[in-house]
């Protein structure tokens, strides 16, 4: 699904965020990422979902060697991910149900469709009955199971998430958690960049222990 | 098909948004764009009403031959032998005594007409060539200035043609004006656009970010631009059509005193449509390059 080479990546002005850094990960499989903060976490989960380029090494997603493509072509690749993001990225002008539907906009789905389908992703991380509110309006915990409905509404093959329970409680982590699996269950690739250990403790997922940007 | 009509029918329905949300920006913008569309709007249909005054006027191509005070009737039946030997067209003889008779009838000409101790005015012939050409017309012109008795040759299109060349200038003039007030609406829309894009920075950020195309990204503000500059459009129509209604007294009282029937012509259908898609057209030139300029910055 994922085979990653001697990724490496340089941002301007020195500071190097990832070394060398190659691994593989097989459809279906959850994997952890995780290293101190400043490990190179959100530069590997950036990379992995062509946000951003590698400065070297290669990087291929179902086979398709992701530095080849055209600029063009990014945003047809980028379809393959749910993303999730530690602050969320929700927007504040449009209602929780609205945000859900913004990825079947972008691909083009009828609307009666569309509201059918966020409505499912919606009663999935059980905010149905929120469909209506501003995401300004949802607590914490709620706003990150929303952007996991936004992540998910499009059926992508690989869920990636960045610190998804960063700024979460225990109880609001273990929720958001027990989601990632229930997608892994149906086989859904899921690739979460975390310090919680407690994720780690319960899933027993396979772990990427980063470290000052080398892969341990 | 379907997806694409509904992405389309979808990012229009964004922009009519956008621009139903913010009623004020979108009224002073509609302001802006209206106003410029008016000044070389209303200067088209001015001009081409005096054009057609001009066109529609009668001796546009007539040539008049002045016989002098003292021809006879010999000399006046010699002319019209020549005219009919040259055979230019056709032609009228207007004896002095006609000539009189119809100055007197023309109003407060009268009085002075009887206050005259004899008839001032000469036999004439006026001419209607075959051929109407300048050029055609001064060779005319030139051969019966020749011929005897004639005192004078008169061309009554040499006032149409500098009325005609004064209208070109103004064509020119108000070609240039349109130009500029058009490169001002492109501006107008680049500005508005720019800002919306500014403020959709965020939604902007995660659609890129969740696989969004840029035609995805840009077209509502495509229709944004092509949208306010249409209503732009209909909104300088609607002056246009309003300023020549608050004319058309005045200058039809004008036109009375001169003896003349002259109105300004109001925008037809297909000039309004034509100011409707011009707005239309150069609103969607700004949002273009307004959109592809500002998305840079996210990449």
């Amino acid at each position: 699904m994922i085979v990653a080479s001697n990724l490496t990546k340089r941002y301007p002005g020195g500071l190097q965020a990832l070394h060398d850094v190659s691994f593989e990960i097989s459809a279906g499989e959850m994997v952890c990422v995780t290293g101190h903060s400043g490990a190179g976490k959100t530069t590997l989960i950036k990379l992995i979902s062509t946000i951003e380029a590698p400065t070297a090494g290669s990087l291929l997603v179902n086979g398709q060697n992701l530095a080849a493509l055209r600029r063009s072509a990014l945003p047809f690749v980028r379809r393959n991910f749910g993303l999730i993001f530690q602050d969320q990225k929700l927007l504040f002008d449009r209602s929780a149900l609205e945000n859900v539907l913004l990825p079947l906009e972008i691909v083009g789905l009828p609307y009666r469709e569309a509201v059918r389908r966020a409505q499912a992703a919606l009663d999935k991380v059980g905010l149905l009955e929120r469909a209506k509110a501003n995401p300004v309006a949802l607590s914490g915990g709620e706003q990150q199971r929303l952007a996991i409905a936004r992540a998910v509404v499009n059926r992508p093959a690989v869920l990636v998430a960045d610190e998804p329970t960063g700024n979460l409680d225990a109880d609001s982590a273990e929720q958001i958690f027990a989601i990632f699996e229930s997608f892994h269950q149906v086989g859904v690739t899921v690739v979460i960049a975390t310090h919680d250990l407690g994720c780690i403790r319960r899933f027993e997922p396979r772990v990427l222990r980063l470290d000052h940007g080398r892969l341990l | 098909m379907n997806s694409w009509l509904a992405q389309h029918q979808a990012a229009c329905g964004r922009a009519v948004r956008r621009l139903l949300a913010a009623p004020l920006n979108t009224l002073l913008s509609l302001l802006v764009i209206g106003i410029a569309l008016t000044i070389p709007a209303f200067g088209y249909l001015v001009l081409d009403s005096l054009r057609q005054l001009g066109h529609g006027a009668a001796g546009a191509q007539q040539v008049s031959v002045f016989m002098q005070l003292d021809a006879g009737k010999k000399e006046v039946a010699e002319i019209e032998a020549r005219l009919q030997a040259a055979a230019p067209g056709r032609w009228r003889f207007v004896p002095r005594d006609e000539a009189l008779a119809r100055l007197k009838g023309n109003e407060g000409m009268a009085e002075i007409v009887a206050s005259l101790p004899r008839n001032p005015l000469p036999d004439a012939f006026v001419v209607e060539p075959p051929n109407p050409a300048p050029e055609a017309l001064e060779v005319l012109k030139k051969e019966i200035s020749g011929w005897p008795k004639v005192e004078h040759v008169q061309l009554d299109s040499a006032w149409v043609r500098r009325f005609d060349a004064f209208i070109r200038i103004g064509r020119l003039a108000l070609g240039m004006l349109a130009a500029v007030f058009a490169a001002g609406l492109v501006a107008v829309t680049f500005n508005t656009i720019r800002l919306q894009v500014l403020g959709h920075a965020a939604e902007i950020e995660v659609a890129r970010m969740i696989g969004a195309t840029d035609a995805f990204i840009s077209r509502p503000f495509h229709y944004f631009g092509a949208l306010q500059g249409a209503a732009g459009g209909l909104l300088a129509a609607l002056l246009v059509a309003l300023g020549l209604a608050l004319l058309a007294g005045p200058v039809g009282e004008l036109a009375a005193l001169y003896g003349a029937q002259f109105a300004l012509r109001s925008p037809g259908l297909a000039e309004v449509a034509a100011l409707v898609g011009c707005g239309g057209l150069l609103g969607w030139l700004g949002g273009q390059l307004s959109v592809r300029l500002s998305l840079r910055k996210f990449d």
